[in-house]
């Protein structure tokens, strides 16, 4: 059996989040204290560097060296922002940690901000998850009560303090500039790096973004000790990460698995399977900007590299599970079509691009794709990837490109035969009353919803194409399957 | 420094003796998973009812919210801490399922439908493990 390990998630579900003596009595605060009083910023950066932790939001950016970027810098001012702007369909481990173990998010940007040199916070949340905020802001408040925020700190003369800036919830302010920008009171826009946050961010400083499970993850690693740490996991991928299990699997919910566990070992071992039974196809990772891994990916340790490796990303790990009623021409238009709603539109490539690869995909499901069209969005997939000016673009036309890598048959069949083979493509259905079955019992004429189906009471009755709308309800009425689909 | 490490020394001890056998201050635990999810499919009504039950049928406990269990495909879910005993984690739990889990499970120790078998590792047991 698989084992689960819960780093980010060991407070979740066990203590009460309101309540900071439930936190502190798990050794909360106790790396705060640690680091103030017994390390050096320096010795603390070298702590994380050698743990091997890297950004838990996608990018999988080593942490230490990011912090010692920051600290690296000189300014008056510095900032530690911490980015809750979980945006992915179907990922909310962020929310989770957020409204289970909210101190734990509080005691890393402490730490954060002594390593850096930054005294000022701040954490960019979404509006939507009012519940997190709520707890967020108790969280602090109560921390600040404790003297484990605010003015000198457990007595040693640091000074930090936090504050919320909330997000309208724009898919795109997840992208570390646009999200500074938007906390500037700025368009959620993106700018081109360099210059990093870590060199100028917020109001032009120094400014240190990290996600809220690699917050998760550092007073563990402060009081349990790097090597501890670093011996979970890949070579290259330390720790645990946590996934949303979401999809056509049984035990829908959030795990936090060792890095290097398989996706086999996931979907069948700890998720339960696949619903009544059905085929696994493919699991979609790293939501709009993942791609989607099959059967024959079963097998692969799953982690940073591996994942990039197999077309697909980490993304803030969220794992969408399909099986054979899932097309996946569709899927890939589903995926587009929310990488076009939300894009900025400040560079073209993600502007027209995917807005083109929509059009193009829309044009294979209502039955009018060329062979051509494949080729096409191949080409245009990888010119919008290379050119686009933010992860956003450059990672939107993963699921397009992921799919026509592992399911190309189902492309060719859907522009060549015009067939979608998961039934999922309703104008490439056709409805049709086999004569040898239909009794003329009437039900389905009488169901119709557009009088598409005509024929004498007691003789065959015929499904006019033209006028049907794929509703699907005669098939669903007739009680001697007669009713079929091309 | 020395205060926050006395303080959560001190902290950790109390609870843990809530889940002692035979200490005079263990107590049953009752924990509601209450994060968004588990507000939505009705943690709060269970979260009351429990409260309001064991008071009513003079049970002593302490019932308390949670974040996120990670059992989304069974909320609402609540664990109960027998003292002395491992804790049990309960899926679909409604106002009727509490109702049961107080007179079977809580009362009499019987189990009741829905256990939903825990197999993570926690920091714990894992550097246990490797040790």
């Amino acid at each position: 059996m698989t084992k689960q390990i819960r780093i980010a998630l060991r407070n979740c579900g066990v203590i009460d989040p309101e309540r900071i003596e439930d936190y502190i009595a798990r050794e909360g605060y106790q790396a705060l204290g640690k680091v103030l009083t017994e390390l050096t910023p320096d010795e603390t950066i070298e702590k994380l560097k050698k743990s091997g932790l890297r950004g838990r939001g996608g990018g999988g950016f080593p942490t230490g060296l990011k912090w010692e970027i920051t600290r690296k810098v000189a300014a008056d001012q510095k900032y530690v922002v911490c980015n809750a702007d979980e945006g992915d369909p179907g990922a909310f481990m962020d929310r989770s940690v957020l409204e289970g173990d909210p101190h734990s998010v509080i005691e890393a940007m402490a730490i954060n901000g002594y390593c850096t040199g930054a005294n000022h916070g701040l954490v960019y949340i979404r509006a939507e998850y009012p519940l997190a905020i709520e707890r967020l802001i108790i969280a602090i408040k109560q921390a600040k009560e404790a003297g484990l925020l605010g003015k000198n700190i457990l007595g040693t003369g640091y000074d930090f303090d936090i504050e919320i800036r909330y997000g309208a919830g724009a898919f795109v302010c997840g992208e570390e500039t646009a999200l500074i920008n938007s906390m500037e009171g700025l368009r959620g826009e993106p700018t081109v790096k360099p210059p990093f946050p870590s060199e100028s961010g917020y109001m032009g400083k120094p400014t240190n973004v990290n996600n809220v499970e690699t917050y998760a993850n550092i007073p563990v690693i402060i009081n349990k000790g790097e090597e501890w740490f670093a011996r979970i996991g890949t070579k290259k991928s330390k720790g645990t990460k946590v996934f949303a299990l979401a999809g056509k699997i049984n035990n829908v919910g959030l795990i936090e698995v060792p890095m290097g566990t398989t996706l086999r070992q996931v979907i069948y071992e700890i998720g339960g399977g696949i619903v009544n039974g059905k085929e696994f196809k493919a699991v979609q990772t790293g939501g709009p900007s993942g791609g989607c891994l099959t059967s024959k990916h079963l097998d692969v340790p799953i982690d940073y590299d591996n994942l990039i490796a197999a077309g697909s990303m980490m993304g803030s790990g969220g794992m969408i599970v399909m099986d054979q009623d899932d097309c996946m021409v569709a899927i890939a238009k589903f995926y587009l079509d929310f990488t076009v709603e939300e894009s900025c539109g400040k560079c073209s490539p993600c502007r027209i691009g995917n807005k083109r690869l929509y059009e193009l995909l829309d044009k294979i499901i209502q039955g009018n794709g060329t062979p051509e069209d494949i080729d096409k969005l191949r080409n245009l997939g990888s010119v919008i990837k290379d050119t686009s000016l933010c992860g956003l673009g450059q990672s939107s036309p993963n699921p397009v490109l992921s799919t026509i890598e592992n399911f190309h048959e189902e492309y060719v069949e859907h522009v060549t035969a015009k067939k979608c083979r998961s039934g999922v493509c309703k104008s490439l259905m056709i409805y049709f009353i086999d004569i040898e079955k239909c009794i003329g019992c009437t039900l389905c004429a009488r169901n119709c919803p557009v009088n598409a189906i005509t024929g004498e009471r007691k003789q065959a009755h015929y499904i006019d194409t033209d006028k049907c709308i794929k509703c699907g309800a005669c098939m669903e009425k007739c009680k001697f399957n007669a009713v079929f689909i091309n | 420094m020395e205060d926050l490490k006395r303080l959560g020394d001190e902290l950790k001890e109390k609870a843990e003796i809530l889940s002692q056998k035979d200490h005079p201050r263990s107590i049953i635990q009752v924990r509601v998973a209450m994060a968004t999810c588990g507000i939505a499919s009705g943690a709060r009504l269970v979260f009351e009812f429990m409260k309001e039950e064991l008071e009513k049928r003079s049970i002593p406990a302490r019932v308390t919210q949670t974040g996120c269990m990670t059992y989304c495909y069974a909320e609402p879910t609540v664990e109960i801490i027998l003292p002395g005993k491992e804790p049990v984690m309960f899926g679909f739990v409604t106002v009727k399922k509490a109702d049961e889990i107080i007179e079977k499970f809580i009362r009499k120790g019987e189990l009741v439908d829905g256990v939903i078998p825990v197999t993570y590792e926690t920091i714990e047991s894992y550097s246990a493990e490797i040790n």
